[in-house]
């Protein structure tokens, strides 16, 4: 046995100059141009067969003549540059995502097991019904654990996203509205400064009146301010519950109350849904719409940003509202209902086809892998983590409000108070400790915001390890003169700080071959 | 619960730090009325991984996918054969667990990838610039037409007879509740009838179909300078991506933005969901642009990075003054997007849409000749439309328990108009064989 294998060399030079490298690449941190930069016309990817002999062209006068300009690369070329390209990016497969109101939990590979299953992934979303029963089993089977889990009547499948559900749930509010003759006049929506900005954007497109409502000392939707808001010409209130501060709504229950005392209605933003799911009814807190992220309670992937799916848990007093298409049971199995029915007011279309069905699949696989049981149980981890969190940052950082919190946990930052150093740089110095740094800057009711978001998926000795980071990084920030480390933070990632300034005012949003070379004088004769 | 890394001597200790005797003193916040003393009822418990695959299993096998019978279904979602590195690279975790890449210094691979995409989807429709995706081409079709509004400051959209029911059905759902006028003529095999006819000075845009929803390739070069003279925009929605492979762009024909449905490359048909929607405009309308923009700059040691730009457009900044409420792309269908393009490259994509269109055609051929049946499209790419003597879905129904997965018949597509009840679109790809056109051939023949 070669004992001088992996044994660690120690340095007795002393101190060596940076490290400057001939490839530009650090060892693991490759440097990869675009994949426009790498292409050398004759190689290939896809082998594709050769067409049938004899095959008549029907494109008439629309050949494409022109080249497309796409780079041509071979299969090892393509596979390297994606999986360097992967290296360069942090996932929840990564380590600890403290990213607050994102709820990035772990996303079981089950999931993306049983989605591909072809019964799943290999049917068309037009095929006879017949031979697709078992995948409207499925959304219907997936409604089913929506609407017990929330306690509401009905679920509209189709929305492709949360803004997308928001989107469906405050059309069903205003088609309920219109049903009634007070289309004309009720176009105003209350919505908390806290909000997401989904929901004033959501309200904007649909003509509505935004109506800030301003937050209390505790961090909860002012009362006071919020009754004297109400009026004939309310739509409705937008309020997300557990709210974006991490905190419960106490009052929601008199909120949901007063806003239907006045003829308008309850949209609830289940963006944090995960934080009571189990636990909670929705349907007991008096909600007439909400949209759950299978993408956040229910962990199917982010993906980079998408895709997502929006499912909208709708009131008796919605449901005759909800869109098309929708999956029916009747005698001869299940039926998927493409237009207007007899007893239905469908307000229409949202998208194209039947819904997010890769993403069903992975929220049902999710579901019944914890069951009822484990659902209680993971928000109430998720709870816990978060709590643990704040009370063992509390004397070093500054709570926004006191505890206890749902599953997040805010902080602001008074106590970066004189260091110089900002919310922002406490947040960059956080990636060179290794994690993805906590939600900033938002809510944008409390000052210099950091809303850490654990998640249940995290181990008491990965919070400890994250906690202990943020303590140093707390403590060392408080010693003073250390506000040009800060700022400078990131050092360790493959890119630096960027420049977003330049790339908004000279956007280049698009790779273009260099131009050719202006011919010179000699050239030119 | 394997999802659970918590042990109850973990929860004892972090309760012990908290301050908290039990988790239920957490929840104090919660309305008394409204907390559940346990597990909600009804559902079943925690199940291992092998429990779970037996009944999705179970319900999968319920299901005849397109791959078990000869399948010549499209209308918006094509079956394409995907390489297996796509999903190999899709389903890195460093992708498939990223968020949103809102810090660029730990998200330059999901950047860099989305300004791939952005250039490829420029390149593909003969556009100047292209967003990061959206949800597919129907929603895609809503924000482009709501773009138009925005640049023209007009509210009128018309849509073409020949534009596919549901983008159709989505812009007027939006039409009704946003509160813009939409002007749909009733289905016709020439998309571009009546269209001049309706345009006016409230018109923002005009939405066409490219290849129409029955196949058909039209020339748009004259619709364009109509629309471009009563100051409307055009906008082009394409349901078949692959192919722009082998016809002419419709950024040479004049659209000014130009949507699509990108399922096709890289992603399989899931029916229906997740797809990517594609979303490409004249440069001048950049900041009118809805979704997600990947953008090019430098970092602090003036290396070249990717950050996400112009989100002053967006809900986030923005909030109610935002051009769209539209917060996630779809990001992992745009990677799978980016890696199968990247693997066909000019020639691959040349080749596999030769192929498509072979295809088509050796499969029109065949139809042609059986007794009944009229081709009613005359210049296309891999979908063509027929006449047949009888109901179109009957047929379709027939069909499928003998094998075959022979098209979308209008009355799916239109159940409104008898009109389009005899009306069968089918589609050819790569997927299909000459013994999958023979077979439909003949049982088609059986069936009428």
């Amino acid at each position: 046995m070669d004992k001088s294998q992996g044994r660690v060399a120690r340095d007795t030079a002393g101190e060596l100059p940076p490290v400057v490298t001939h490839s530009g690449h650090r060892g693991l941190q490759l440097e990869e141009k675009l994949i426009f930069e790498q292409g050398v016309p004759g190689r290939i990817g896809v082998d594709v067969p050769n067409p049938p002999q004899g095959a008549a062209d029907k494109l008439g006068a629309f050949a494409r003549k022109e080249p497309i300009g796409l780079p041509d690369l071979s299969e090892p070329q393509v596979v390297r540059h994606f999986t360097r390209l992967s290296q360069k990016n942090y996932g929840i497969d990564s380590g600890l995502f403290s990213l607050g109101s994102c709820t990035m939990k772990h996303n079981p590979r089950l999931n993306e097991k049983m989605a591909r299953l072809p019964g799943f992934a290999d049917i068309h979303p037009l095929q006879p019904v017949k031979t697709v029963q078992g995948a409207l089993e499925l959304i219907d089977e997936l409604a089913r654990w929506l609407k017990t889990l929330t306690g509401m009547p009905a679920v509209a499948m189709s929305p492709a996203a949360g803004a997308h559900g928001e989107l469906c749930g405050m059309v069903a509010i205003w088609a309920a509205i219109k049903a009634k003759g007070e289309g004309e006049t009720r176009r105003r929506v209350l919505v908390p400064e806290s909000a997401h900005g989904t929901n004033p954007a959501t309200a904007a497109m649909l003509g509505f009146t935004v109506d800030p409502i301003p937050a209390d000392a505790r961090g909860r939707v002012d009362l006071a301010a919020f009754e004297a808001k109400l009026g004939p010409d309310v739509a409705a209130i937008m309020l997300t519950n557990p709210n974006t501060c991490g905190l419960f709504e106490t009052d929601i229950k008199r909120i949901a109350d007063l806003v239907h005392k006045a003829g308008g209605y309850f949209y609830c933003d289940g963006a944090n849904y995960n934080a009571i799911a189990g636990r909670v009814r929705p349907a007991d807190l008096g909600v007439d719409a909400m949209h759950i992220n299978l993408h956040k309670t229910f962990s199917t992937p982010h993906g980079g940003g998408g895709p997502g799916s929006g499912p909208v848990v709708l009131s008796a007093a919605l449901a005759p509202f909800a869109p098309l298409p929708y999956v029916v049971h009747g005698k001869d199995g299940f039926r998927l209902v493409e237009t207007k029915e007899a007893g239905a007011a469908p307000f229409g279309r949202l998208k194209g086809f039947n819904g997010q069905m890769g993403m069903f699949v992975r929220a049902l696989a999710y579901m019944l892998s914890h069951g009822a049981d484990g659902i209680r149980r993971a928000s109430e981890d998720a709870v816990l983590n978060a709590n643990y969190v704040h009370a063992r940052l509390k004397d070093v950082m500054t709570p926004a409000f006191e505890g206890p919190c749902m599953h997040e946990a805010l902080f602001d930052d008074r106590f970066l108070k004189d260091t110089g150093v900002s919310t922002l740089d406490f947040a960059k110095a956080l990636i060179d400790e290794g994690y993805h740094p906590m939600t900033m800057y938002f809510p944008l009711v409390v000052h210099g915001a950091m809303l850490i978001e654990p998640t249940e998926s995290e181990s008491k000795d990965s919070l400890d390890a994250f906690i202990a980071s943020l303590r140093h990084l707390a403590a060392l920030a408080k010693q003073g003169n250390q506000a040009a480390h800060f700022h400078a933070a990131p050092r360790l990632t493959p890119r630096r700080r960027l420049d977003e300034t330049r790339a908004a005012r000279q956007p280049i949003l698009r790779w273009k071959p260099a131009a050719p070379p202006a011919p010179t004088a000699q050239a030119a004769e | 619960m394997r999802y659970l890394p918590h042990t109850e001597a973990d929860r004892e200790a972090m309760l012990a730090a908290i301050g908290a005797k039990s988790v239920d003193e957490l929840f104090v916040d919660v309305p008394a009325e409204a907390r559940l003393a346990g597990p909600v009822a009804g559902l079943s418990t925690t199940k291992s991984e092998l429990e779970v695959e037996r009944i999705l299993g179970a319900m999968a096998a319920k299901n005849r996918p397109a791959g078990a019978m000869a399948s010549f279904m499209g209308s918006g979602a094509y079956r394409h054969h995907v390489p297996a590195s796509v999903d190999y690279i899709v389903q890195r975790g460093e992708f498939l667990t990223s968020y949103t890449p809102y810090q660029p210094e730990i998200a330059q691979g999901t950047l860099q990838y989305l300004f791939e995409f952005q250039t490829q989807v420029a390149l593909l429709t003969g556009m100047e610039v292209a967003n990061a995706s959206m949800y597919d081409a129907a929603t895609a079709a809503v924000e482009a037409v709501q773009m138009a509004n925005r640049v023209t400051r007009r509210g009128k959209a018309i849509l073409s007879g020949a534009l596919h029911p549901h983008y159709r059905e989505t812009i007027e759902t939006h039409g009704r509740f946003s509160g813009f006028d939409v002007a749909a003529l009733p289905a016709n095999l020439d998309g571009l009838a009546g269209i001049e006819a309706l345009l006016d000075a409230k018109t923002s845009c005009v939405v066409v179909q490219y290849p129409n929803v029955f196949g058909r390739l039209q020339d748009l070069r004259g619709l364009a300078a109509a629309c471009q003279k009563a100051g409307a925009l055009l906008i082009v929605a394409i349901p078949e991506i692959v192919s722009m492979g082998a016809v002419v762009p419709p950024g040479d024909m004049g659209a000014d933005i130009v949507v699509a449905e990108g399922q096709s490359i890289g992603n399989a048909l899931n029916f229906g969901g997740p797809y990517v929607g594609l979303f490409a405009a004249k440069e001048k309308y950049l900041r009118q642009m809805p979704g997600r923009l990947c953008g090019e700059t430098v970092d602090a040691d003036g290396k070249r990075g990717f950050v996400l730009t112009l989100s002053t457009r967006e809900q986030h900044i923005r909030r109610e003054k935002a051009t769209s409420n539209i917060c996630t792309n779809s990001g992992l269908c745009a990677l799978a997007f980016t890696v199968h393009l990247s693997l066909l490259g000019e020639t691959g994509l040349k080749r596999l849409a030769a192929l498509n269109h072979a295809m088509a055609t050796s499969l029109e051929a065949k139809l042609a000749r059986v007794k009944g049946v009229k081709v009613l499209t005359d210049a296309y790419f891999n979908e063509f439309a027929l006449e047949l003597p009888r109901d179109a879905a009957e047929v379709v129904d027939k069909l499928a328990d003998k094998g075959v997965l022979a098209g979308v018949p209008g009355g799916r597509l239109w159940p409104d108009d008898p009109s389009m009840a005899r009306t069968l679109i089918v589609a050819a790809t790569e997927t299909n064989t000459l013994a999958d056109i023979d077979l439909f051939a003949a049982k088609l023949a059986e069936v009428l």
